[in-house]
């Protein structure tokens, strides 16, 4: 997909990126401490990663997948069935979800990346579905009930991970974790090899590339990163439920990463945390939620393509240069 | 009882029949899909959104203007194709420069907004829509009884699919919009509205959904939420068939409506993801679909 903003992830200096990063990192860190609601943050983070997961395919790889769903809620389910049926420790847990997600990247990968563009997204989207009709006949997810209260448990017999803010700092060092992954993974060799299948395929063939490989390698990293929220989200709200696989929450994480800025660093961590936000707050409204997402997505499309941080980069590189 | 495979013949044939009736809608809405898709390059997500508005103006026609079943047939299809040149004029055209996923994550945008909409006022149960006096009772096939409005759902959607076939295949115009497929600035430099035959398509397209909307109403119930798993089954059929030809799409269609209600006879778990599986194993073999062609 030819995405505006390719000056947003390599326009900045690479100094400056690592200052912001760590701004990110210090802000999220004292958040909890500023009276801002712990279990919301959590919340932000697990779709944040959710959000820079899917990025990295769509962003640098230029693969608009429908069915992100499908690996978040698949983890989320292996992970909480492991921590409360078999009785795992929270990071074994979180390790056997993401695992099996990445089992399911392959497969999905493999399939998916035999076409491009709308029908690539149209796979990712069908196959979704059939995991979707899977997790709501298999038995151990417990249909329409889900998997609930889900024992948080020790991480690694030390740390309680009952408590609220013990949990929060966890999940930030996961994020955090997986964020620079992904920051690490975009600037490298093989992340430039992947913006150049983006911006041209045939001459990347033609280069020498093994473009398959390169685009199944990026698949397989983002459905497991996408695993990794999903898993984390289980112990975090101790529940795996059928939402979390159904089709909208592939749409919800497009959006997020849309609204923030696709193909930016950045950009899904602030879609996700304007997404969360703004369905925590409009909570009473009901199905007008997925008016306004709905809204949100055609203004993005029409106005918008480059999203919040896509926006701000723009405007800084203008007046900078 | 006669029986085949252990299997009642009975409920064999009335599984078939449903399978048939499923096989009308998927081939109706794919062809709307593959028509649109074939001059617009966009996938329209918000296909299953606009064959639930059919659906629900046919209730509203019904319900608040008394008005029957005939004139929705003709007046649902209408209003929801003026809505989708409306939506074609104001923000699709605006997007065809631009990569083609961007007109998927629009539609899909504009999906959300119809199905909430109706969601909040509707929830997410049905509403029943009446069947028209003339289609109560059945035809005794001897073997089976065939109600009759479910033989006039399949007899409509032959229809409209080969007369949909018919225009583009073989009439002028349609032969201006399958060279408009294929190079549209060519087309338009030999004096044709292109522009305006894109908003004609998509308008057509629309009103295809709109008009399967309508015929679905008195089977399955009315609710905002009918098209949008109906989509994502349609999607994966049109996988299935390769977009590159109006033919695949329709029998594509009726041949996956036909194995999914046999599926549901022999093994009825797998009967939700059974297209899904096909789908899967043409993609091994067949990544370009069993009617496409690579491009």
């Amino acid at each position: 997909m030819a995405v505006t903003t390719t000056r947003a992830a390599s326009g900045a200096r690479p100094a400056g990126v690592g200052v912001a990063i760590a701004v990110m990192a210090a802000i999220f860190a004292i958040a909890p401490l500023l009276g801002i609601y712990p279990v919301f943050l959590m919340k932000v983070l697990c779709f944040a990663l959710f959000a820079c997961a899917f990025n990295l395919l769509i962003g640098f790889g230029g693969l608009l997948s429908f069915g992100h769903a499908m690996f978040m809620g698949t983890a989320g389910y292996i992970c909480a069935h492991a921590a409360k049926e078999w009785g795992w420790p929270p990071e074994a847990a979180i390790l056997a979800g993401t695992a099996v997600a990445a089992a399911l990247g392959l497969i999905v990968g493999v399939l998916a990346i035999r076409r491009q563009g709308i029908y690539f997204a149209m796979i990712t989207l069908a196959l979704a579905q059939m995991v979707y009709f899977f997790c709501l006949q298999a038995p151990f997810t417990h249909g329409e009930d889900g998997i609930q209260s889900v024992p948080r448990g020790k991480l690694f017999g030390l740390l309680d991970l009952s408590s609220t803010l013990v949990m929060y700092y966890v999940v930030l060092v996961i994020f955090l974790a997986a964020f620079l992954l992904i920051y690490r993974t975009v600037h490298s060799p093989f992340g430039n090899v992947l913006k150049a299948i983006r911006e041209n395929e045939p001459r990347a063939i033609s280069l020498g590339y093994d473009v398959d490989r390169y685009k199944l390698l990026a698949f397989l990293l983002s459905a497991t990163l996408a695993g990794l929220a999903g898993a984390t989200k289980a112990i975090v709200f101790q529940l795996a439920s059928l939402t979390d696989v159904h089709w909208t929450m592939s749409g919800e994480v497009v959006l997020m990463t849309l609204l923030g800025g696709m193909g930016t660093i950045f950009g899904p961590v602030v879609g996700a945390l304007v997404i969360v936000g703004l369905e925590n707050y409009l909570s009473a409204f009901g199905q007008w939620v997925t008016v306004i997402t709905g809204a949100i997505f055609v203004v993005c499309v029409l106005a918008f393509r480059r999203g919040i941080v896509g926006e701000i980069a723009a405007w800084w590189a203008r007046r900078g240069h | 009882m006669t029986e085949i495979f252990g299997i009642s013949t009975q409920a064999l044939f009335g599984q078939l029949l449903i399978g048939l009736i499923n096989g009308a809608f998927y081939a109706m809405l794919s062809l709307g899909l593959a028509v649109i898709f074939g001059l617009l390059n966009i996938i329209n997500f918000s296909h299953g959104a606009q064959y639930m508005l059919g659906a629900f103006c046919a209730y509203f026609l019904l319900e608040l203007a008394g008005v029957g079943y005939w004139w929705s047939l003709l007046i649902a299809p209408l209003v929801v194709g003026i809505t989708g040149i409306i939506i074609e004029r104001t923000m699709l055209s605006r997007l065809y420069k631009l990569d083609h996923l961007y007109g998927l994550l629009l539609t899909f945008g504009l999906a959300l907004i119809f199905q909430g909409i109706f969601t909040n006022y509707y929830g997410s149960s049905g509403q029943p829509y009446r069947l028209p006096e003339e289609f109560s009772g059945a035809f005794n096939l001897g073997f089976m009884f065939l109600p009759k409005y479910r033989a006039w759902v399949i007899a409509a959607s032959v229809i409209v699919c080969a007369s949909t076939w018919y225009v583009i295949e073989r009439t002028k115009l349609g032969s201006y919009l399958r060279a408009a497929t294929e190079n549209p600035a060519m087309v338009q430099a030999f004096g044709v509205n292109v522009p305006r035959m894109i908003t004609l398509t998509y308008g057509f397209g629309v009103a295809l959904a709109a008009f399967a909307g309508v015929m679905a109403a008195p089977i399955y119930q009315v609710s905002p939420l009918m098209g949008a798993n109906l989509i994502i089954v349609v999607f994966a059929v049109v996988v299935i068939g390769g977009m590159g030809s109006i033919l695949g799409a329709v029998i594509t269609g009726f041949g996956l409506g036909i194995v999914e209600g046999l599926t549901k006879v022999f093994y009825p778990e797998a009967s939700n993801t059974v297209i899904f599986v096909i789908m899967v194993i043409v993609l091994i073999i067949r990544p370009a679909g069993l009617f496409g062609k690579e491009r």
